[in-house]
């Protein structure tokens, strides 16, 4: 029989797979009490603090340390949600917000303040278990305590071959009333099949 | 049942303080490496120990005496971090306590790359490889330490804490403190 035209990957399975939502993968996962996530992270924003010094720096290792999770944790994705490969940018961001988050820090985000280009979003968290019981003190102005979920959203991202510049808008430490992270799409390489169709 | 997040959060940050610690910011010093990476966790268990010891305590009073704090770590504590208990408790009952932990869990799911990060070689002989296995192994052991060491502290009882991974997938963690 035919197979349709795969519109992604030309390795999607024969009998098509429902993509799974965001609540099944989590309730499927091993979990653990959000409070050590919590007091992990914090303890290691701390240190960073005390070793590097320089807000700036935390900032930035922050981001890496996420880029470097990144780029990880997307196999568990794809390899959970059984999600093909999106082509679209929109289809992204929905599916990062809605399973992505969900099946990690067990909350959802929304979508929002797309571009006329559709290139360009915010993801808004209302929950975040990185900041509960978290206040900054007065000498952490100008750091960025969530960079590290930037930096994972960024290197996820670039797996999937798309290139993304993803900051902070609104940031409820720095006294803001939401977390709303922009994702912009920089550049988008198209997937590649590696064998020709007439082979 | 409180809020949640999925395990390969938290292993997903163990793993990256190991490499960041011990790959970049303290590339050929793995002993400050260790000590920073001893800190987080024990800075972490002082905030999460609190949490705990809330949950379990409200009527009990404090420890009557050093090894029922040590049990306290090695099955409420241990408990909630792992989700199972300590395997085996021994001492010498002068302060030194051995708790053993037939799966660490923290080790049985990281995948620990055995291929040398640094060196430009590709030609490392199989024995090297297996050491630097076996010392990313003992890099992602510091934290639990710096937790039990913490944990402990905040129970009244300053220590030291080391790990032994001579037996893999058991994991034994040593406690010396000097004797009251």
């Amino acid at each position: 029989f035919e197979e349709t035209k795969a519109q992604h990957s030309p390795f999607t399975s024969m009998a098509p797979v429902a993509p799974r939502s965001g609540d099944v993968i989590f309730a499927s996962v091993e979990r653990v009490n959000a409070e050590l996530f919590t007091l992990t992270y914090g303890a290691i924003v701390r240190q960073l603090i005390t070793d590097l010094e320089e807000v700036e720096e935390v900032n930035k290792q922050l981001d890496q340390m996420g880029y470097n999770i990144g780029i990880r944790l997307i196999d568990e994705f794809l390899a959970k949600s059984n999600v093909s490969r999106c082509v679209d940018f929109k289809e992204t961001a929905e599916v990062i917000a809605k399973v992505g988050f969900k099946m990690f820090l067990g909350v959802t985000a929304s979508v929002t303040n797309w571009d006329a280009e559709g290139t360009c979003c915010s993801l808004i968290l209302e929950d975040n278990p990185l900041v509960d019981f978290v206040e900054l003190p007065e000498t952490c102005q100008g750091l960025y305590y969530c960079n590290i979920l930037s930096g994972v959203v960024r290197g996820a991202l670039e797996m999937v071959s798309m290139k993304t510049e993803v900051t902070w808008l609104r940031d409820m430490l720095r006294g803001d009333d939401a977390f709303e992270l922009q994702v912009k799409l920089l550049k988008q390489v198209p997937e590649e099949y590696p064998y020709k169709d007439d082979e | 049942m409180g809020k949640e997040v999925s395990e390969s959060c938290v292993e997903s940050l163990l793993t990256e303080i190991v490499s960041s610690y011990g790959t970049r910011f303290y590339a050929n010093k793995p002993e400050l490496a260790a000590r920073r990476i001893e800190a987080i966790g024990y800075q972490d268990a002082g905030y999460y120990y609190g949490l705990v010891l809330d949950r379990y305590t409200m009527e009990r009073p404090r420890f009557s005496d050093h090894l029922e704090a040590i049990k306290f770590i090695c099955k409420d504590f241990w408990s909630e971090l792992f989700k199972k208990q300590i395997d085996n408790l021994k001492t010498n009952h002068r302060g030194t306590f051995v708790l053993q932990d037939n799966q660490f869990r923290w080790l049985s799911h990281m995948s620990i790359d055995p291929s040398p990060e640094n060196s430009g070689s590709t030609q490392d002989p199989s024995a090297m490889a297996e050491n630097k296995a076996a010392e990313a192994a003992s890099m992602h052991l510091y934290f639990p330490c710096g937790i039990i060491r913490g944990a402990l502290s905040n129970l009244g009882i300053p220590c030291a804490v080391s790990a032994d991974i001579s037996n893999l997938p058991a994991c034994e963690f040593l406690s010396l403190s000097a004797l009251n």
